[in-house]
């Protein structure tokens, strides 16, 4: 039986997996953006799991002030993200990475 | 206190923060004098660290006195001050060079207002480079990796074209998946031997599948900051969109940063793996990077493209060795050659991308056609390319041959033959798409074109210049620079 800290450790790495596809699958930029917060919160996850230590000892908080830490740079990185995207669209008109000759 | 090394560690990371803030304090045109001030500062302080740590040895210093395993340590030794020296050189040339080329084109109140943030985000830049080479810790390796994304990914979009636009954005979204891929990396790291802190993990790290799965992700992560072929598409349009001082920084800064944490991580925990066939398929992308990158340069008609495919090939130069750093005769020689390479690399690009730059500016134009002729225009700037040229085709006297040399002296003394061969073939190459460019220079000008032009201001061409002359005075270096490497013995000689 898989116990719970690894089942946790597989979902997250399932989400980092889910988001990479979708980042490079979807051509549309907000998408891409959303896909990159997806493929972190993966990564929290797996540290999460990490930090779980058994039903009766405390977590280890190491994990957790890392994953307080990577929230705050991937709020950092959404930000710079949508700012270029927004300003992609105004313009070009399309938020999309291709231009009218590639696609 | 001056003399104590730890005590200009902080300094270095804090004042271009502080003088970064700064300029948003201050009147905006006051930038200009509030960076040159934060600049040197910082430049003091790499330079007490540097020597202080030549005469005390290496150092450490404890963010708030907490210490490992808890706390963030940052540690300076030879291969770090060497970093150190190389950012604030070129990032204090590339400086004086921006405040020209500003003054000659910033003209419009928008574009005025947008080329203002180059200085903040150049100071940000600095000081997150400068948090990186120092940081003993591997989570916060992420964070300056992180930083030094951000601050560059900024930076490329100031010209504020859709194009660069767009090439700022791929820039960032590879950028942030790398970055996450280290991050995973680390949860395996702390997930398997508890430690964050790279001293301690250098001492427990053992062949686990967990170390093996760290080394792939980190690794991967890596290669795409770094732009190894064959994840290097993002850089040329990133590098050659940008502004010029941009593209210099990226070039010259920006990529070596990240090689600096996967050599490091290679070198200090990774190395159980060092037999498996993880560094040879380094080599082998490599190699592929110079074939490759020199073949797309050649094929350019762009001139800064052309520059940044140059980087695409000279970024392979670095993975060409990374099995000899694991064999103990060849280590220290091969590590030279590397660093050499590093500091040799950086000079001549930024100068290559600055004269560059000088020369798109009264040209109008990124042609390479439409270079003719430049030499009686602007000697100044074709003199420091050809100058930066010849580093890049590593012929001698330069920082770039000197850096081959080490490589070749390695390369050979282990018998790798087909390595030797690809660093000859990779320096013809190269030595093909500089002519490409150096040759239209030279030619006779149409006369219509001559009395168009006007002269690129002496603040532009004479940094261009000084980098690539100061490239070509490495040449001079190769034992100071393998005298630093011993200081702190990275590397194996380390761990034993």
């Amino acid at each position: 039986m898989i116990g719970t800290s690894t089942l946790y450790t597989l979902a997250g790495v399932l989400l980092f997996g889910m988001g990479l596809y979708a980042l490079i699958a979807y051509p549309h930029l907000l998408r891409k953006i959303l896909a990159m917060n997806v493929m972190g919160t993966g990564v929290f996850m797996v540290l999460i799991s990490i930090a779980y230590q058994g039903p009766t000892q405390r977590a280890d908080p190491i994990p957790h002030a890392l994953v307080i830490t990577g929230i705050v740079v991937a709020v950092c990185a959404t930000g710079l993200a949508l700012t270029l995207a927004t300003r992609i669209q105004a313009l070009t008109g399309s938020a999309r990475l291709e231009t009218d000759e590639e696609a | 206190m001056i003399f104590e090394t730890a005590f200009w560690l902080p300094i270095g990371i804090m004042a271009p923060l502080l003088a970064a803030l700064c300029t948003f304090l201050a009147p905006q045109r006051m930038s200009p004098l509030v960076t040159m001030i934060g600049a040197g500062i910082t430049f003091v302080a790499v330079g007490f660290l540097s020597a202080s740590l030549v005469r005390n040895g290496p150092a450490r210093h404890t963010v708030g006195g907490w210490g490992a395993p808890l706390g963030i340590d940052l540690a300076v030794d030879g291969l770090a001050a060497l970093m150190l020296m190389l950012t604030a050189v070129v990032g204090a040339a590339v400086a004086l060079y921006a405040y020209g080329y500003f003054n000659f084109s910033g003209h419009g109140e928008e574009t005025k207002r947008r080329y203002a943030s180059f200085w903040p985000l150049w100071l940000f830049l600095w000081s997150a480079l400068n948090a990186l080479f120092l940081s003993r810790d591997v989570f916060n390796l992420y964070v300056t990796l992180e930083l030094v994304s951000f601050a560059a990914v900024a930076l490329t979009a100031l010209a504020g074209k859709p194009d660069v636009l767009r090439a700022a954005m791929r820039y960032l979204l590879v950028s942030l998946v790398g970055s996450l891929f280290y991050l995973m990396g680390v949860a395996y790291l702390y997930g398997e031997f508890g430690v964050l802190d790279i001293d301690q993990l250098k001492k427990t790290v053992t062949a686990t599948p967990s170390l093996a799965a760290a080394a792939a992700l980190m690794t991967v992560g890596l290669m795409m900051k770094t732009a190894l072929f064959p994840l290097h598409f993002w850089l040329p349009p990133a590098h050659a969109n940008a502004i010029a001082p941009v593209s210099a920084l990226l070039s010259a800064l920006v990529v070596k940063g990240s090689f600096y944490i996967l050599l490091r991580a290679w070198l200090e925990i990774f190395y159980p793996l060092s037999h498996t066939g993880a560094p040879y398929l380094l080599t082998g992308l490599g190699g592929a990077a110079i074939l490759w990158g020199s073949l797309q340069a050649i094929r350019q008609v762009r001139l800064k493209l052309l520059i940044a495919y140059s980087t695409v090939a000279q970024i392979g130069y670095l993975f060409l060795l990374t099995p000899l750093l694991f064999v103990k005769e060849q280590s220290p020689i091969a590590l030279s050659g590397i660093v050499c390479f590093i500091l040799a690399h950086a000079g001549a690009k930024a100068a290559a991308f600055l004269s560059a730059g000088a020369i798109q500016l009264v040209t109008g134009d990124d042609r390479i056609s439409s270079l003719r002729g430049l030499m009686q225009m602007q000697p100044l700037a074709v003199v420091a390319f050809g100058a930066a040229g010849v580093s890049l085709a590593a012929l001698p006297p330069s920082g770039g041959f000197i850096a081959k040399w080490f490589m070749l002296h390695a390369a050979l003394a282990h018998g790798d033959r087909l390595v030797a061969a690809i660093i000859v073939v990779g320096g013809l190459l190269a030595a093909i798409y500089v002519m490409r460019v150096v040759a239209p220079l030279f030619r006779q000008p149409d006369d219509a074109v001559l009395h168009r032009l006007t002269l690129a201001p002496k603040t532009m061409t004479l940094t261009a210049l000084g980098l690539a002359v100061l490239a070509l005075l490495l040449s001079f270096a190769g034992i100071p620079v393998m005298e630093m490497l011993s200081i702190g013995a990275v590397g194996i000689l380390g761990i034993e």
